[in-house]
């Protein structure tokens, strides 16, 4: 067995109520290592077959969670969520922070493989190789905060009893969903802490549909073997030294990004993405540092960096708010997206969308698009339920959200997200309105425009990326480029915070892969190999998609119609992607990937990498589009 | 030898000998972050392996932000070595740490009942206690917690003080930890 792996997948049928144990064989963990590359793999190999058919709310449906060699190892633990995704019918690697991929592996586990859907709301509650499936019926229904108060001490309760002579155990580690993952909301999270989550790709919904509120992990043995412990211990080290000679990445976290990516770079949404631009100095890191940052330093396993502060509002009607920084995402998509400029507005909506489940950076897209259609007088107070959804107006989005979350009124169409909402509302109103859905394949576009060019997003990034508008994955040309997906791929399959190597040298996640597992990896072979073959899998699922839905890549595989218009103020005034540019770096992409002119990956390199079945697949979507 | 340096201990008219290395770490409980590099730090060090749960310092974070280091506080009257029915317990000359004798040890958790903190823990996997034994002097967790600038957990040289306080449940620490981050909206975490 190759080291760095616990070893074992734990599979649940939830609708027999079954578990069994699955290995896999070392061939296919040294080609797809983990998380986003070992689900793509899996779901290809299980659902492949009718995966145009399958809504991904369905009971066959996987909801996968895994980890990677490098979980816990590579300082700030997280772990990888997927399944076919309910918001762009392809496969996301959607990952979140925490202790959870760490207390699985020390439980014995590398993933847990979900099917089926539980009769009544349950939780699974695994002990080392102790494996529950538990009554959820009291905690349905309840919002983050207090899921976890529940979970916590009913838990804790439970390993004192199991366990009555070992004394203090610490808290088991605990996914869960909020409400919108109940009410299968297509922006719903799955949660980790209060603040955490895995936000793209909408598998919150999917829980939510297998009618499970929760995970809870408590492992008691060590971490997997490494092949390697020395060397790892000095890698260790280097992250660690690395990120204390980084002050204010250190002190500020992305907190510093809500001033600074709308005042520097220009590439914050604002009103909708309708600008890039603002420099309201009540939006700046100190603001937030002097007034709501209540705790500095927040930190998830391992983790030198601490990009994390807990905030609270101190005054004012939003007293009482409790959330995260909030992080540079939510701090953009739920405050200057939606005309909202001061830390405690922005704390307030960011507390509420975490306690609902939602993802903010898709649920503020969706409120920004609402919000922008009743600007436009498309949507009237009344389409809104009485809402004035006028810019700035914190409690009118406040309302809209929870709405959102529980389906009612207008809410139950915006929960479908902003794709989906603009097709129902276009067909409503008989007027074109997708013009301001800024998303990419069903996915909204994280809060990184590209107009200004002053930002890392290339202007392909989100437009040729397998996982639509991620912001942690996008495309690049050159393909292989360290910025490109091929390298975020293998964060996601590694399962490790790559913010932490953020100013180390490129190759050090590889070293880690070698340290952990034995396995020689180079950044070459990783990308003309084993990553492009992943790229190809998630190319595959995402255009056979289905079924409510499925991609163009002739007209999909494009900047939303937004990104298009000049950019209106700002020292980047009049800056807009160049459509010829863009379709010309598309179609270099395209080769460099693989793939045909239509964006099809051709026989040839689905052969050469092994995946003839892929092409085979794909066979009827090439002849529907010569 | 043994006891003479208890007995020092729990003088408590003035100054009073200590051993030059006697060490204590002192610790802010509310700076911690939660990074758990103690974890790994301790683990390492004992265990040659990344283990939190056998680690002998302990992240509990049972609310959000409330994240805080769980370990032996030295207490000065030492009330878990007098409850071991089989004396695998001892309190070293030189640091002040209590020591277990993994050999003698029955794991039948006594000291673990007679710590005010229910501090000590049992391994997961073997037939023994775990408590905090600083490192014969140089304490692992102290190292990186200072390198990483928090500061939770500062080396200090032992004196008279009620170093017991410091020996309190999970529970009783989470509910202050919470008073001070969050106030009285920190009731409804509990």
């Amino acid at each position: 067995m190759i080291c760095g792996y616990a070893g074992k997948f734990l599979e649940v049928d939830l609708s027999k109520e079954r578990t069994r144990e699955t290995v896999l064989e070392d061939d296919v963990l040294r080609d797809y290592i983990g998380g986003r590359g070992l689900a793509s793999k899996i779901l290809w190999d299980r659902l492949g077959s009718k995966w145009e058919s399958l809504n991904p709310l369905n009971p066959r449906n996987l909801l996968l969670f895994l980890t990677g060699p490098l979980t816990g190892y590579f300082p700030g633990g997280r772990t990888c969520v997927s399944g076919k995704s309910p918001q762009s019918n392809g496969v996301v690697g959607s990952t979140v922070g925490g202790e959870f991929g760490v207390e699985l592996r020390c439980a014995g586990w590398d993933g847990i493989i979900f099917t089926g859907e539980a009769r009544k709301p349950s939780y699974l509650f695994v002990i080392d190789s102790n494996i529950e499936i538990v009554d959820a019926d009291h905690i349905w229904g309840k919002d983050a905060k207090q899921t976890l108060r529940v979970l916590t001490k009913e838990c804790r309760r439970h390993l004192t009893e199991k366990f009555p002579k070992y004394g203090e155990m610490k808290e088991p580690s605990v996914l869960y969903i909020g409400p919108a993952g109940e009410n299968k909301v297509r922006t719903a999270v799955v949660a980790a802490k209060w603040t955490h989550a895995a936000g793209y790709g909408g598998y919150g919904a999917l829980m939510g549909a297998k009618k499970l509120k929760a995970i809870v992990v408590k492992g008691t043995g060590p971490l997997p073997e490494v092949a390697n412990l020395r060397r790892m211990r000095r890698l260790i080290k280097a992250v660690y030294k690395n990120a204390y000679d980084s002050e204010l990445w250190r002190r500020w976290g992305t907190g510093a990004a809500g001033y600074e990516v709308g005042a520097k770079t220009s590439s914050e949404p604002v009103h909708n993405w309708q600008d890039e631009w603002h420099n309201r100095r009540s939006f700046g890191v100190d603001k937030f540092e002097n007034r709501v940052w209540i705790k500095q330093s927040w930190s998830d396993f391992g983790c030198p960096t601490c990009c994390l502060k807990i905030s609270m509002v101190k005054t004012g009607k939003f007293k009482g708010a409790i959330t995260d920084n909030p992080d540079y995402e939510l701090q953009a998509y739920l405050g200057p997206n939606l005309g909202i400029f001061t830390p405690e507005d922005n704390v307030y909506l960011t507390s509420l969308i975490d306690d609902l489940g939602l993802c903010g950076i898709q649920t503020g897209n969706v409120l920004g698009f609402a919000s922008e259609l009743f600007q436009r007088g498309i949507l009237s107070a009344e389409d809104l339920g009485g809402l004035r959804l006028a810019w700035g107006n914190t409690e009118a989005f406040a309302a809209l959200a929870e709405r959102i979350a529980r389906r009612e009124g207008i809410g139950d169409l915006l929960a479908e997200g902003t794709y989906r909402a603009a097709l129902q509302i276009e067909r409503m109103k008989n007027v074109e309105v997708l013009e301001y859905a800024v998303q990419s394949k069903g996915i909204s576009i994280g809060a990184h425009g590209i107009r200004s060019g002053k930002d890392y997003p290339d202007i392909i990034s989100y437009a040729c990326s397998v996982q639509g508008g991620d912001h942690t994955s996008t495309a690049a040309f050159p393909i292989n480029d360290p910025g490109s997906e091929l390298w975020e791929i293998f964060n996601d399959s590694a399962v490790y915070c790559n913010f932490n190597s953020f100013g180390l040298r490129r190759k050090i996640r590889f070293d880690f892969y070698e340290a952990a597992t034995g396995v020689e990896l180079t950044p070459e072979e990783w990308c003309s190999t084993k990553a492009l073959r992943i790229l190809q899998l998630q190319r595959a699922m995402l255009l056979l998609g289905g079924p409510d839905l499925k991609w163009n890549p002739e007209t999909d595989d494009d900047n939303p119609a937004r990104f298009y218009e000049p950019l209106p103020s700002g020292p980047y005034k009049g800056k807009v992607l160049r459509r010829a540019r863009v379709d010309k770096t598309k179609r270099k992409y395209y080769k460099a990937a693989g793939w045909d002119k239509n964006g099809i990956p051709k026989p040839r390199i689905l052969r050469k990498l092994g995946l003839q079945d892929v092409d085979k697949a794909l066979d009827k979507i090439r002849q529907a589009t010569d | 030898m043994e006891a003479s340096f208890k007995k020092s201990l729990n003088y408590l008219g003035g100054s009073y000998v200590v051993e030059k290395q006697a060490i204590w770490i002192a610790r802010d409980l509310s700076k911690c972050s939660g990074c758990r590099q103690c974890e790994v730090a301790c683990s390492l060090f004992h265990e040659k392996q990344v283990w939190p749960e056998a680690s002998r310092i302990r992240i509990f974070m049972l609310v959000p932000g409330a994240d805080f280091p769980h370990f032996c506080a030295q207490c000065e009257d030492y009330p878990c070595v007098d409850a071991c029915p089989v004396k695998a317990l001892s309190i070293s000359e030189r640091t002040g740490a209590v020591l277990v004798k993994a050999r003698k040890c029955t794991a039948c958790g006594k000291c673990i009942e007679a710590c005010p903190g229910r501090v000590p823990h049992l391994h997961p996997t073997e037939k023994r206690v775990l408590i905090c034994d600083l490192c014969k002097g140089k304490p692992r967790c102290v190292q990186v917690c200072s390198e990483g600038g928090w500061n939770v957990l500062t080396e200090v040289s032992r004196r008279n003080r009620a170093y017991n306080l410091y020996a309190r449940t999970p529970e009783d620490i989470t509910h202050d930890l919470v008073t001070k981050l969050y106030g009285e909206m920190g009731e409804q975490f509990l």
